[in-house]
């Protein structure tokens, strides 16, 4: 195989590359005409535009490949989807953007996504989110579940798809950019609460998988690996990888919440009216 | 938030609820019909390829249209899986009533064409009976193949002796007579338990 190639999707998704470049031109057109003011820095531009590519890469290069036939490469896949892409692109705030296309939008369009604007604001109550988190997690490791999800082409789209929304979800309502103090955006408390709770679960599964006897998912025994490797030493690396680097990003995600927290400590003392932000 | 808004967001949650329940339901009325492998009906594609037999031919699954074909990707120099399922494959056929053994067809999927050849290929099926069939072809063909059924193989480096490891399958992928995807036997079935389930596709196709 060339180079190349390994850019190249290994199973072509036409709607996964046209919500990509959907994106990205919505973004950079955003970036373009938006206010000087309020438009990101560079480093913010950076975090999101790293963000947006990883997502992108594990879903649309030769990594897919080895995703759908290696278990800890299938688990490094949605570490991304779920976690260190929607991590970064929440990072690195692009509520002002969102917002920019938000006054571009008329008020027809606007009665058009209000369900959707419903199904959001459901979808990010604390308790829905995190159990949405940790929950699609556990559903898709469910054995019969995976070996569905791996075996058909459509359902592992889906389980890609949902990881990657679920995580886009659940970040963006732990790095909400509003303060607390002066929006309805998630107290910081709350949001250092949900990152601890989400860690357990997670930390359990992963520990389960690591410390299994038999073989749990057989999906890669039954349809083959990507290349000769000891099953054992598969899942070992698939568990390691549930178990260790979620809870380091929900510390990860703690310190940087309490960096804010001391951040604006005492610098909202008189409640300023609400910056359009409520809105979203 | 007007309680005609509420009534409405309640209104479509509970319809999203009932639509999850419908699908549970009538996944768990699919799961009621028995078999012993494990039913991917509607998971994959139909059968569809088109391979070099043991005499050098093009093969393709209209060929063999109207019978169960059973689908199994391997290599002959493989030390373990292959004999095994192989054997136990053709087991399995022998143990269905003879009238019906006719209308299965077990298609032997080399995925080291390198090594095996129609000739190598032959020598090999032939030990497991007439049911079986020899099939290979360029590793481009073989790789669409495999994807197209959500497998894979990859290849070993080869030792001082030219001898390497294949990593493939170890599923058997069941179709019936119109090419539909049905069934996926597992490693640990028996014969008993594989002749049963292909009795019942094959008398299923000829009521």
């Amino acid at each position: 195989m060339t180079g190349i190639s390994y850019l190249l999707p290994y199973d072509f998704s036409p709607l996964t590359l046209l919500s990509f470049i959907l994106v990205l031109v919505f973004y950079g057109v955003g970036l373009q005409n938006m206010p000087k003011e309020t438009r990101p820095g560079s480093g913010r531009i950076i975090t999101f535009m790293i963000g947006l590519m990883l997502c992108y890469g594990v879903m649309q290069t030769r990594f897919d490949y080895y995703s759908q036939y290696m278990f800890f490469i299938h688990r490094g896949q949605h570490l991304i989807l779920h976690h260190l892409g929607p991590f970064l692109i929440a990072l690195s705030n692009p509520l002002p953007v969102i917002r920019y296309w938000h006054s571009q939008t008329g008020e027809k369009t606007r009665l058009l996504f209000t369900p959707v604007g419903w199904l959001y604001h459901t979808l990010q109550q604390p308790a829905i989110a995190s159990f949405l988190f940790v929950g699609l997690i556990y559903f898709w490791l469910w054995p019969v579940v995976h070996f569905d999800a791996m075996l058909s082409r459509d359902l592992y789209w889906v389980m890609n798809w949902s990881m990657l929304l679920d995580g886009l979800l659940f970040w963006w309502l732990i790095f909400d950019s509003r303060p607390p103090a002066i929006t309805k955006s998630l107290s910081y408390r709350w949001r250092m609460f949900l990152l601890a709770v989400v860690a357990v679960p997670q930390m359990v599964l992963g520990a389960s998988i690591v410390f299994s006897r038999g073989m749990i998912y057989d999906f890669y025994e039954v349809c083959g690996r990507a290349w000769p490797f000891p099953p054992e030493m598969d899942q070992l690396l698939g568990g390691l990888i549930t178990w260790i680097p979620p809870a380091m990003m929900s510390a990860l995600g703690i310190l940087i919440i309490l960096r804010r927290t001391m951040h604006e400590d005492g610098k909202f003392t008189t409640p300023l009216p609400a910056t359009g932000g409520a809105s979203l | 938030m007007t309680p005609a808004h509420c009534t409405q967001t309640r209104l479509w949650l509970s319809n999203i609820v009932l639509s999850v329940l419908v699908l549970l339901l009538t996944g768990c009325a699919q799961s009621q019909e028995h078999w012993n492998g494990k039913n991917i009906s509607g998971l994959m594609p139909d059968l569809e390829f088109s391979l070099t037999d043991e005499t050098g031919n093009t093969v393709t699954e209209a060929d063999s249209a109207g019978q169960v074909r059973l689908l199994f990707f391997g290599f002959t120099s493989c030390p373990d899986v292959c004999p095994t399922t192989l054997s136990n494959l053709s087991k399995a056929v022998r143990q269905m009533p003879e009238e019906l053994q006719k209308d299965v067809t077990t298609f032997f999927v080399s995925v080291d064409p390198e090594r095996d050849t129609p000739e190598r290929l032959r020598n090999y099926v032939s030990f497991f009976g007439e049911r079986v069939a020899g099939v290979t072809g360029d590793e481009p063909a073989l790789r669409k193949l495999a994807k197209r059924y959500r497998t894979t193989f990859g290849y070993e480096e080869p030792d001082a002796f030219g001898n390497y490891e294949v990593s493939h399958s170890a599923a058997v992928y069941v179709f019936d007579g119109a090419g539909n995807v049905r069934l996926l036997f597992r490693s640990d079935l028996t014969a008993e338990m594989i002749s049963k389930d292909l009795t019942a596709l094959v008398r299923e196709q000829k009521s």
